[in-house]
C-alpha cells in the first residue's frame, strides 16, 4: 500500500491555487474588453465616425497585451490536471475532459484564430467583416468561459455521471446534465459579467486618468460614459446571479453555505442574524468578536422566512452515519476487483452512494487501508474524520465578504460615475475620478475572492461528495513540487512586470490617432525601424 | 465488432490526426521561432519573420491545447499518467511553451535592444525545446515508461525523471522533430518572405529536412533491436477501460515490428514519411516552397503513422508492471463519452478547417519589411 504524502497534496494545492488566481488576473479583461470593443467598433460601423474606431484600437492595444498572458496561463491550467492531478484525471477525466475539449473546439480555435485577423485585418477587411470578426473574438472568449464553468459546477454538483465499479471512475452518462447544470448557468453569467465589471472600471480608469490631465478630453469623456454605463449594467447582473449561485449553495453544498456564513449551529428562522464581521476560529469551532444583522440570513439565503440553514455541527452529526456506510463501500469495492463475485458488487451497490465519504477517512485508518479497519477502531475513524468535511471556515467567510463588500463599492463608483457623466460634470469632480483611477484592480480583486469562495468553500473535496482532494493529487515528491514551483514563480514575475510596464506605457501614451485633438503628442514609435545588425 | 471498440479505433485515429496537426502548424510557428535569431540578422527582418506566422500562431498553437484537451477527454487515464509521469519535462514543456505568447505579443512593443534581443532568445528556446520534447516524448513511450497502478486506479512511478531525461533514443527522436518544424517553419518563411530572409530560410530548412531523414533512418533501425511490447492473450477490444486487469503483455526484443510482420502493406508509411523529407529538401533546392510546404505535411503523416502502428494497440507501455499498460483498449472514456466527443468533432473540425483557411487567404501575399515596421499593428 502506497502512501499519500499530505506535503505533496499540499503543495499541489497551493500550485493549482497560485497559478489559477494568477491566470484570472487576465481572463475578466479579455471577457469583458471584447464586448466592449465589439460595441465601440458597432458605432463606427453605424455612425462611421473616426473617434470610435480610435478608441476600439487604443482599447483594443491594451486588450492584446492583456490577452498574451492570459492564453499563456491559461495552457498551465490544462496541463496540471494531467501534471498534479492524475487520479483526479483518471477518476473524472471521463466527463470533465468533456467540456475541455469541447472549449477547444467550439471557443478558444475560433478566439484564437480571429484575435490575429482582429489586430492584423484592420486594411485588409471591409468596416463589416472586422466588425464581425471583432464580435467572433468576443464571443469565443466567453463560449470559452462557458464551456471552463461547465466543467467547474462538474467538480461542485456533479451531475450527469455515476461511479462504475468495472472502471473504477465516474462514467459521463448524460451531456445534456453536464450542460444544463443549473450551478454551470448561473456560475457562468456570474463569472463572465463579473469579468465586464473588471473590464468598465479598467476603461472608465484609464479614462478618468486622461480626464484629470485634461488630455484626449472627447476621446476620454467617450470612454467613460460607455463604460460607466456597461459597468452599472454588468454589477447588478454580478449580484443577481451571485444570490441565485447563494440558493444553489443552499440546497446542494450545504457545507459551503455555512462556511460561508460562519454558520456553526442550524440557523433560527427568520431571526436569524446575517454576520457582517466575525473572526471563526476552525480549530474550536466558534465565532469571536461577531457584528451581525438580525433578520436578514433566512430570506437572503434561502429566499423564504421559514426554512432554517443546516449548521456546520449539525452537519458534521449528519455526517457520521454516511462516513460508516462509505468505509463498507469502498471495503466491498476493493474485494469485488479481485472476486468479480455478484455479491461484493451488491454490498457496495447497497452503500454507493456513500462510497466518496468512505474515501474521506483514508487518512485516519491505521495504515491508510480503511479497507482493514479492526472493528473496535472503526468508531474512532468515524469520528476523526467528522471533522474533515468542513472547508476552512476563516478562508471562505472572509473571501466572500470581501467580494461582496467591493461589488456594493463598485455599484456605488458606477451609479455616481454614469450620472455624473450623462450631466457632464465629470470633469469638476476631481475626486470621483481619482477614485476610477485606483479602483482599477479591485474588480479583478474581487473576482480572486470569489473563486476562493467557491473552490476553497468546494474543500475537502474535488468532485463533491465523490473524491476527496487528498486523494486526488499526483504522486510526486517534494522534490519535483520545489522545481516547478520555483519555475512558476519566476516565470510568472518577469511576466507580470512586462505586463505592468508595457501597459502602463501604453495608458501613458494614450490613443495614438485622436482626431479629436490633431496637435496631440504623437504616440513616438519611430525607432521601431531600426537596420543596425543585432547580435546573433 | 462492438461499437464501443470501434469508437476506441475511431479515437485512436483522430488522436494521430491531432498528433500530425500539432507537428505540422505548430511545428511550423515553432520551427519559425527556432530560426528567428539566424534568419533575421536586423530588427526589420526579424520583424518581418515574425509577421509571417503574427496572424495565424495563435490559432496554430490551439492544435496544441485540443491534443491536450483531446486525450484528457478520449482518453483520461492516459492523460493523467503521462503527464504525471513525464512531470519534469512536461513542466519544462509548458514553461517553454507559454514564454512564446508573451514574447509575440510583447516584443516589439518597446524601442529598447536589449528589451528585443531578450525576446528573441525567448523566441529560440520555446520554439527549439517544446519541439524536442514533443518527440522524445515518443522515444521513451517506445522505450516504456515505469509506472504502475495502485487499487484505486491511482498511478505510482517507479523510475527517476533522468532515465527518460537522458535516454539516447528519445533524444534522437527529439532532435528528429526539430528537424521537421526547421523544414516547415522555413518554407513558410519562403513562401512569404523575400530575399535576404527567403533564402537564409531555404538553407536551414534543407538542413532541418536532411536531418530529419538521417535521423529517422537510424531511428528506424534502432526500433529493431528496442525491446518491445506484445499482447501475450487475446483482448477483448470492448473491455470496460480500466488498466488494473483484462491485458496479459510480455517484452520482446524487437516486438514493436509484430504489426509490420502481420502486415507487410504498413511498410509503404515509413516510406512515404522518408520519401517526403527527401523530396520535399529537393523541391526546397529547385525553389518549389508550397510543394515543399505539403510535402512537410506527409512527413509528419508517415511518421506519426509508423510510430502508431507500430505499437498499436499500446499507446503508453509500463516497463516495469506490462499488464497494466495503458492501451487503446484499456484508457478511453467510455463509450457514451467518445460517442458524444465524436459527433461534437464532426460538427467543429470542419467548421474550424474553412475559417482556419479563409485566415491564411485574407492574410496571403508576401510580407514585406518596410510594411512591417510601419504598420503599428504588427508585432
Amino acid at each position: 500500500m502506497e502512501f499519500i504524502n499530505p506535503d505533496v497534496v499540499d503543495l499541489s494545492r497551493f500550485q493549482f491555487a497560485l497559478t489559477a488566481l494568477y491566470h484570472f488576473m487576465f481572463v475578466p479583461l479579455t471577457l469583458g474588453l471584447t464586448f466592449m470593443l465589439a460595441a465601440m467598433e458597432t458605432v463606427y460601423v453605424v455612425t462611421g465616425r473616426q473617434i470610435y474606431r480610435d478608441m476600439a484600437q487604443f482599447w483594443g492595444k491594451l486588450f492584446g497585451i492583456n490577452f498574451a498572458i492570459g492564453v499563456a496561463t491559461g495552457i498551465t491550467m490544462e496541463f496540471e490536471f494531467g501534471t498534479n492531478w492524475s487520479m483526479y484525471s483518471h477518476f473524472f477525466g471521463d466527463m470533465f475532459g468533456t467540456p475541455l475539449a469541447i472549449e477547444g473546439l467550439m471557443a478558444f480555435f475560433m478566439e484564437s484564430t480571429f484575435v490575429g485577423l482582429m489586430f492584423f485585418g484592420w486594411d485588409r477587411l471591409s468596416k463589416q467583416a472586422h466588425l464581425a470578426i471583432t464580435y467572433l473574438v468576443a464571443l469565443g472568449s466567453n463560449l470559452s468561459a462557458l464551456w471552463i464553468l461547465i466543467a467547474n459546477a462538474g467538480m461542485n454538483m456533479p451531475e450527469g455521471a455515476h461511479f462504475d465499479p468495472e472502471t473504477m471512475r465516474m462514467q459521463f452518462e448524460s451531456f445534456v446534465d453536464l450542460v444544463f447544470n443549473p450551478d454551470a448557468q448561473a456560475k457562468f453569467v456570474h463569472t463572465s459579467v463579473a469579468g465586464y465589471v473588471s473590464a468598465a472600471m479598467f476603461v472608465m480608469g484609464i479614462s478618468a486618468f486622461y480626464l484629470l490631465r485634461g488630455q484626449h478630453r472627447q476621446f476620454a469623456a467617450r470612454s467613460f460614459r460607455m463604460a460607466a454605463l456597461f459597468g452599472i449594467i454588468s454589477t447588478v447582473a454580478v449580484i443577481t446571479l451571485g444570490d441565485v449561485l447563494g440558493r444553489l449553495d443552499y440546497e446542494k453544498q450545504p457545507t459551503k453555505i455555512a462556511a460561508i456564513e460562519g454558520l456553526w449551529h442550524t440557523s433560527n428562522p427568520p431571526f436569524e442574524p446575517w454576520i457582517v464581521a466575525a473572526l471563526p476560529d476552525d480549530a474550536k469551532q466558534e465565532n469571536r468578536y461577531e457584528i451581525g444583522v438580525r433578520l436578514v440570513l433566512t430570506p437572503l439565503i434561502t429566499h423564504t422566512f421559514d426554512q432554517p440553514i443546516t449548521g456546520m455541527h449539525e452537519l458534521e452529526e449528519e455526517a457520521g452515519p454516511r462516513i460508516r456506510s462509505g468505509i463498507d463501500a469502498v471495503a466491498a469495492l476493493r474485494r469485488y476487483g479481485v472476486t468479480h463475485s455478484s455479491m461484493d458488487l451488491a454490498q457496495f451497490t447497497a452503500h454507493e452512494q456513500d462510497m466518496g465519504y468512505g474515501l474521506l477517512a483514508t487518512r485516519h485508518a491505521p495504515g491508510q487501508d480503511i479497507t482493514a479497519i479492526p472493528a473496535d477502531q472503526i468508531d474512532d475513524v468515524v469520528r476523526a474524520t467528522q471533522p474533515d468535511i468542513l472547508p476552512n471556515v476563516f478562508v471562505t467567510f472572509w473571501s466572500f465578504r470581501l467580494m461582496v463588500f467591493l461589488s456594493l463599492w463598485f455599484f456605488a463608483l458606477f451609479a455616481i460615475s454614469a450620472y455624473l457623466s450623462l450631466k457632464r460634470r465629470l470633469e469638476r469632480s476631481r475626486l470621483l475620478l481619482k477614485l476610477c483611477m485606483w479602483s482599477i484592480p479591485l474588480p479583478i480583486l474581487a473576482t480572486e475572492f470569489g473563486w476562493i469562495t467557491a473552490e476553497a468553500g468546494r474543500q475537502p473535496w474535488t468532485v463533491f461528495g465523490w473524491l476527496p482532494t487528498f486523494l486526488s493529487a499526483s504522486s510526486h515528491g517534494v522534490s519535483y513540487m520545489v522545481f516547478s514551483l520555483i519555475g512558476f514563480v519566476l516565470l510568472y514575475s518577469v511576466f507580470i512586470a512586462a505586463e505592468l510596464y508595457l501597459m502602463f506605457k501604453f495608458a501613458r501614451l494614450g490613443p495614438e490617432h485622436d482626431s479629436m485633438e490633431p496637435h496631440a503628442p504623437a504616440a513616438s514609435r519611430a525607432s521601431a525601424f531600426d537596420m543596425r545588425p543585432m547580435a546573433s | 465488432m462492438e461499437l464501443y471498440a470501434i469508437l476506441k479505433i475511431v479515437w485512436a485515429a483522430l488522436l494521430g490526426v491531432l498528433f500530425i496537426g500539432l507537428g505540422t502548424m505548430v511545428g511550423m510557428d515553432m520551427g519559425v521561432g527556432t530560426l528567428l535569431r539566424f534568419v533575421g540578422r536586423n530588427d526589420g527582418e526579424r520583424r518581418t519573420a515574425l509577421n509571417i506566422i503574427g496572424p495565424h500562431w495563435d490559432g496554430n498553437q490551439v492544435w496544441f491545447i485540443l491534443g491536450g484537451g483531446a486525450i484528457f477527454a478520449a482518453f483520461p487515464t492516459l492523460y493523467g499518467t503521462s503527464f504525471s509521469a513525464f512531470y519534469v519535462v512536461m513542466i519544462t514543456l509548458l514553461f517553454s511553451m507559454i514564454l512564446r505568447p508573451v514574447a509575440f505579443e510583447y516584443r516589439s512593443k518597446a524601442d529598447s535592444r536589449l528589451w528585443r534581443a531578450g525576446w528573441d532568445w525567448v523566441f529560440l528556446v520555446s520554439g527549439f525545446v517544446p519541439m524536442f520534447i514533443y518527440g522524445a516524448a515518443f522515444g521513451n513511450v517506445l522505450e516504456g515508461v515505469g509506472y504502475h497502478f495502485g487499487w484505486t486506479g491511482q498511478y505510482y512511478q517507479d523510475e527517476s525523471f533522468l532515465s527518460y531525461l537522458l535516454n539516447p533514443f528519445a533524444i534522437l527522436c527529439g532532435l528528429m522533430s526539430v528537424g521537421l518544424s526547421v523544414y516547415q517553419g522555413g518554407a513558410m518563411l519562403m513562401l512569404r518572405a523575400d530575399d535576404p530572409i527567403w533564402s537564409r530560410a531555404r538553407r536551414y530548412a534543407m538542413g532541418g529536412g536532411l536531418v530529419a531523414a538521417i535521423l529517422s533512418v537510424i531511428g528506424g533501425i534502432w526500433v529493431q533491436f528496442l525491446p518491445g511490447f506484445v499482447m501475450t492473450a487475446p483482448v477483448n477490444p470492448a473491455m470496460p477501460a480500466n488498466p488494473l486487469h483484462g491485458q496479459s503483455v510480455a517484452v520482446v526484443a524487437g516486438g514493436w515490428m509484430h504489426n509490420f510482420h502481420a502486415h507487410p502493406a504498413l511498410w509503404l508509411l515509413p516510406l512515404v514519411g522518408l520519401g517526403c523529407m527527401l523530396l520535399g529538401v529537393g523541391m526546397l533546392a529547385r525553389g518549389h516552397t508550397v510543394v515543399s510546404w505539403w510535402l512537410g505535411l506527409g512527413a509528419w503523416v508517415g511518421t506519426i503513422m509508423t510510430v502508431g502502428c507500430a505499437m498499436f494497440p499500446f499507446l503508453m507501455p509500463s516497463s516495469t508492471t506490462p499488464d497494466q499498460s495503458l492501451t487503446v483498449w484499456n484508457s478511453t472514456a467510455s463509450e457514451y463519452g467518445l460517442g458524444c466527443m465524436l459527433v461534437v468533432a464532426g460538427i467543429f473540425v470542419p467548421i474550424i478547417l474553412s475559417y482556419t483557411s479563409w485566415c491564411y487567404y485574407v492574410m496571403r501575399g508576401k510580407v514585406h519589411t518596410a510594411d512591417v515596421v510601419n504598420d503599428t499593428h504588427s508585432y
